[in-house]
């Protein structure tokens, strides 16, 4: 069973006991364990299930390679799965729960998986599922989702109550790893004058050195990491963080990292998690390595772990896997581990060694501890159900005959050591294969490169191929040289520290135990514990024909889970490439995607949820609408109100009032969204030609003009009103959603294609509130306020004055979008209130009725005038909406005007702009399409047109709608059939005129 | 994320502070041209491995369209000149050449 020492642990607060749950047990541990060493400390081996065989997993790693020790964590609101148990600080109060598993984690339905495992190999759901076509929606695919995956999301109800934010960050260097490589290299570059930017994943400065041993100037590593640590901080042009890990490397420089501010200690309150955002000229990478498992039957089981993590276990938090642990290996390495237990009073049946002739100083050093070592020898199979019971010994160049079964609780196994290679892949790094050491390493020829051409990550110390401490040591100095010389800096310090260390003797590759494994051992030898994906498995992929470790990679999902592979890739791919019988580095690796281990999505959000997920623009007339029972509407960024509802009215109501009260005594409109946008210079009115379909070049001064404005390739894109101001200044009003792309699309022409020509452009939207006053009372109204003739004689419609109306600067335009008689006044936006208010009191004589957007729509569809985005889409051109007379014939040019000669333009076939009255009198569904007869090439029913506007009508009583139908107008008084929701149901329209309500235009013309 | 520098502010502008516009140095066709050249001028791109001139404007800054050189394989970015030319500009190109012996882009190369 796993125990907690009674002395040790370098991590531990023995001061500071902790209570925490697991499955709602509740068990203690110390500040400063991490819920994987708590749990083990408490024996509990087995913390969750597998994701498709439901084995039983336990804790495989001490870091954030761990693949199985994924928990759900916390409750309610603050419910996160997939929480690795090895990354989770402990304290008081925390909860967890482990994953995949029903009813219980010891009593486990699913676990059937596992004694079917052998009819369910790699690719299994692709072949079995995918017949009959129907059954995968309803039958496989569901019950693949309840049996197979890890946690369960939070529920979508729930609102994450913590904050999150993102920083911003410019250093010169960034050093990614503050293990002893990053701390020298840090210390090496900072020396020259350099920013530089320090950060750790972990809580802990020093990475593996401190429990791996040797000296460094003479000292042990924790007093040099303290030292170094030390001398940094107190460097003005140096930051170091902990709890901040490297998430990704993008383009030019660019770096995500991840803070976990609150995570180990939720009661201190604040920011939880930080998106640090980082510009650094160099990045480098000391990033250390991973320890890979070896492929042995049953190397899945709880109780067998790498070697480096059974020893972090022990010296950091003084926390025994096992009381009798062997260790099995083909490197030195693992032999400390065995020194590490032995010396902590544990007992160590046997170090199994794979290579025939053993190790060097340390295989003696553990022999003079009287540990009986096997060289030559393997793991055969790990017996056990939930825990480690025995192993059997066998030798590892056979198959698999058992010499010994060797009883124990734990197993300690170290296949080599691959550098983490992730952040310099993320950005186009390459990789080389190392023979000797039987891993990919940086290949500095072919570095990730910036905007200058120049690399700009460094790989130092183990994450750079160096493995031992003096070697290590040395490559960090030597990087930060050169990372320094790369940025034209003069060096400082060059020194390396003096390193006392253990030789080692060289590894040898191991990628199957033993060698001649047959099916039975290699169908239970792990390859990726979090996807159980089995030697077997890639054996069986490659003899499929899935020779690209790519393709391999996905039908087996080999490295495809949260952990992304991080145990598994090597040796996974090294079993493809024998499978193939090719070298590893001809099959190559996978691609390596940022971020290195899983980010929180409320820190990807940072600030931007609620209120400021993007900025609202409020118009000046905003408050006023809040308080008179405004229900919003979101358009573009603006917030306009859909209409405003009265005590005990329903919003179709409301709309329905708005409608009535306008046509027949006077309605209100805040219009000031409306985009205006000032064009002037002398050769505004050329510009002007080009940009709008009609000749805005001959509109008088004074007078207004609809125009329609077009992309280049014919299609409308916005339309409104132009008013000549002066010589040599139009302003033209855009759609409110329009204004700044307009804009925008003015000013790509005039600076990329017209820049000689003289024109100024600029967007005063917000400079100014509008108001519509519409409806036969109109004119009265404004007469009420006085200060200007606003009668047909003085201001006929189309055209605009300036003035003064009740004694605030206005500009009066007489256009109409409802075919009331109407006045759209502007005034500057700090008069807009004052004005909305004079005009209501002056209203209510005549029951003045503020409206909305809906009854804007209702009335203007009455008049068959178009909506951009309701009747355009995008594949609309204006001859489609029957919008010929605003189309220039004169003009030589215009944008959109060549491709509107185009033969799919011109065709007659196209589907055109008509009215559709229902023969019931009701409402078109919105969108529905027109069913003709037949059926296309994929079997789906023809169509003849659809439906673009619908709105119930209160002036006729009946529905109404616009469309676009196949060859409409030639169509008039024709039934068409619209499908309903359901696709069955059919309504009758009739195709009518557009202008379904005073088409002579009486009610303006007065 | 890239940085490109802005030829008008000179500012070094992140990404996220400029729009894509597509191509440089295209020749606009309107009407009067025909079937052939008006397609190719609304619908036709380089979409080359290595050099590329490419519009951007500097949207969330000063405002103004500007021209990159850049390596669409790399990603090094060769110079930034303004909007407002018919060519890249001759220093330019021989940086680029300097860089890429042997480039050639539509009607641009090494040698023109």
């Amino acid at each position: 069973m796993s125990i907690r020492l009674s002395t040790g642990g370098r991590f531990l607060n023995r001061a500071r006991p902790v209570r925490f749950s697991f499955n709602g047990q509740r068990l203690p541990g110390f500040l400063g364990d991490t819920l994987a060493s708590a749990l083990l400390a408490n024996d509990q081996m087995m913390v969750g299930r597998s994701f498709k065989y439901h084995r039983a997993r336990g804790v495989v790693a001490s870091g954030s390679e761990e693949p199985n020790a994924l928990v759900n964590l916390g409750s309610g609101n603050r419910h996160e799965p997939n929480q690795r148990a090895t990354t989770t600080a402990l304290f008081d109060g925390l909860e967890a729960t482990s994953q995949n598993h029903w009813p219980s984690l010891e009593f486990d339905i699913g676990v059937v998986n596992n004694a079917l495992m052998r009819f369910l190999p790699a690719g299994f759901y692709y072949k079995m599922f995918i017949h009959p076509r129907s059954f995968w929606k309803h039958i496989y695919e569901p019950f693949i989702r309840q049996s197979a995956g890890l946690g369960k999301a939070p529920a979508p109800e729930d609102q994450d109550p913590d904050t999150y934010e993102h920083f911003y960050s410019f250093v010169d260097v960034l050093v990614v790893g503050g293990g002893v490589a990053g701390l020298q290299a840090a210390l090496s570059a900072a020396q020259s004058g350099v920013k530089v930017m320090v950060i750790e994943q972990s809580a802990h400065w020093g990475g593996r050195a401190p429990v791996d041993g040797g000296t460094i100037d003479g000292m042990d590593p924790d007093a040099w990491v303290e030292k170094t640590l030390n001398t940094l901080k107190s460097m003005p042009n140096v930051t170091v963080h902990t709890r901040l890990m490297g998430a990704g490397v993008y383009d030019h420089g660019y770096a995500l990292a991840y803070e976990r501010l609150s995570d180990h200690d939720p009661d201190k309150g604040g920011v939880r998690h930080r998106l640090w955002r980082i510009r650094a000229a160099r990045i480098i990478a000391a990033t250390g390595a991973l320890e890979r498992p070896l492929s042995f039957a049953g190397n899945d089981l709880p109780g067998v772990m790498l070697a480096s993590a059974v020893r972090d276990y022990v010296v950091n938090y003084a926390t025994a896997p096992g009381q009798s642990t062997v260790v099995v290996t083909n490197n030195d390495d693992a032999y400390r581990t065995a020194i590490v237990l032995k010396n902590a009073g544990l007992d160590v049946p046997a170090i199994i060694d794979a290579r025939p002739e053993g190790g060097g100083a340390l295989m003696e050093e553990a022999r003079g501890l009287g540990i009986r070592i096997e060289t030559g020898r393997g793991i055969a199979r790990v017996r056990g159900l939930r825990r480690v019971v025995s192993v059997q010994l066998c030798e590892q160049d056979g198959d698999g005959a058992v010499l010994e079964d060797i009883p124990c609780d734990a197993v300690a196994m170290s296949g080599g050591w691959s550098p983490v290679v992730h952040l310099w892949s993320h950005c186009g790094g390459k990789l080389n294969w190392n023979e000797a050491g039987a891993f990919f390493a940086p290949d500095p020829d072919r570095a990730p490169t910036d905007q200058t051409g120049a690399p700009f990550v460094y790989c130092a110390g183990n994450a750079n191929g160096a493995m031992d401490l003096k070697t290590v040591l040395q490559d960090a100095v030597e990087q930060s040289q050169n990372v320094i010389g790369s940025l034209g800096c003069e060096s400082g310090d060059a020194s390396v520290p003096s390193v006392a260390q253990t030789q080692e003797a060289p590894l040898l590759p191991v990628w199957l135990m033993p060698a001649q494994a047959p099916k039975a051992l290699r169908s239970k030898a792990w390859l990726d514990y979090q996807n159980d994906v089995k030697v077997s498995d890639v054996q069986l992929a490659a003899q499929e024909g899935f020779e690209s470790v790519e393709h391999t990679k996905r039908y087996t999902t080999l490295g495809m889970a949260t952990d992304q592979g991080k145990l598994s890739n090597i040796n996974g791919l090294a079993t493809l490439s024998k499978a193939l019988g090719e070298d590893i580095p001809a099959v190559g690796t996978t691609t390596f995607r940022p971020p290195y281990t899983p980010i929180s999505m409320g820190a990807i959000a940072g600030e931007a949820r609620g209120a400021l997920f993007q900025p609202v623009r409020k118009t000046p007339l905003h408050d006023w609408h809040e308080a008179h029972g405004a229900v919003w509407e979101p358009v573009g960024q603006w917030r306009r109100p859909y209409c405003f509802r009265r005590d005990g009215e329903s919003t179709q109501d409301a709309v329905n009032r708005e409608i009535t009260a306008t046509r027949a005594s006077l309605g209100l409109l805040d219009a000031s969204t409306l985009g205006k946008i000032v064009v002037k210079g002398p050769d505004a009115g050329r510009f002007l030609d080009m940009m709008y379909t009609n000749m805005m070049s001959t509109l008088p001064v004074g007078k207004c003009r609809y125009g329609l404005m077009c992309s280049e390739n014919g299609f409308l894109s916005d339309d409104g009103v132009v008013a000549r101001i002066d010589d040599q200044t139009w302003l033209c009003h855009t759609t409110t959603g329009g204004a700044d792309r307009i804009h925008a699309h003015m000013e790509e022409w005039l600076q990329t294609e017209w820049w000689e020509w003289k024109v100024w452009t600029a967007n005063l939207t917000e400079q100014y509130a509008q108001i519509a006053v519409v409806g036969p009372q109109a004119r009265t109204v404004l007469e009420t306020l006085g200060g200007l003739d606003v009668s047909k004689e003085a201001l006929p419609f189309m055209h605009w004055v300036d003035g003064t109306l009740g004694g605030l600067p206005v500009r009066v335009y007489r256009i109409s979008f409802s075919g009331e008689l109407s006045y759209e006044i502007a005034t500057p936006a700090s008069h807009g209130r004052a004005l909305w208010d004079r005009l209501l009191e002056a209203g209510a004589a005549f029951d003045a009725t503020p409206y909305g957007t809906e009854a804007l729509h209702v009335m203007r569809a009455e008049k068959g005038f178009i909506m951009i985005g309701d009747e355009t889409d995008g594949t609309v051109i204006p001859q489609d909406l029957g919008l010929h007379w605003a189309i220039s014939k004169k003009k030589d040019d215009f944008l959109g005007k060549r491709a509107q000669q185009r033969t799919h333009m011109t065709d007659p076939d196209r589907w055109k702009l008509v009215g559709l009255e229902t023969l019931d009198g009701s409402v078109l569904p919105d969108g529905a399409y027109a069913v003709a007869e037949g059926r296309n090439a994929n079997g789906q029913r023809n169509t003849e047109g659809r439906v673009t506007s619908t709105y119930h009508s209160p002036t006729l009583g009946r529905g109404i709608a616009m469309g676009l139908v196949h060859r409409g107008p030639d169509r008039m008084g024709e039934v068409i059939r619209f499908a309903r929701d359901d696709g069955e149901t059919m309504i009758e329209a009739r195709i009518v005129n557009p202008v379904f309500f005073d088409p002579d235009g009486e009610k303006q013309n007065v | 994320m890239l940085i490109l520098t802005c030829p008008y502010c000179g500012v070094a502008a992140e990404e996220t502070e400029l729009a894509p516009g597509g191509e440089a140095h295209l020749t606009r066709f309107g009407p009067g041209s025909d079937d052939a050249e008006f397609e190719s001028y609304l619908f036709y791109r380089e979409n080359p491995k290595g050099v590329h001139f490419e519009r951007w404007r500097h949207a969330n800054g000063c405002g103004k369209w500007f021209h990159a050189a850049r390596c669409t394989n790399t990603l090094e970015v060769f110079g930034t000149y303004p909007a407002q030319t018919t060519e890249p500009p001759a220093a330019l190109r021989e940086a680029i050449s300097a860089k890429r012996p042997g480039w050639s882009w539509r009607s641009f190369s090494e040698e023109t």
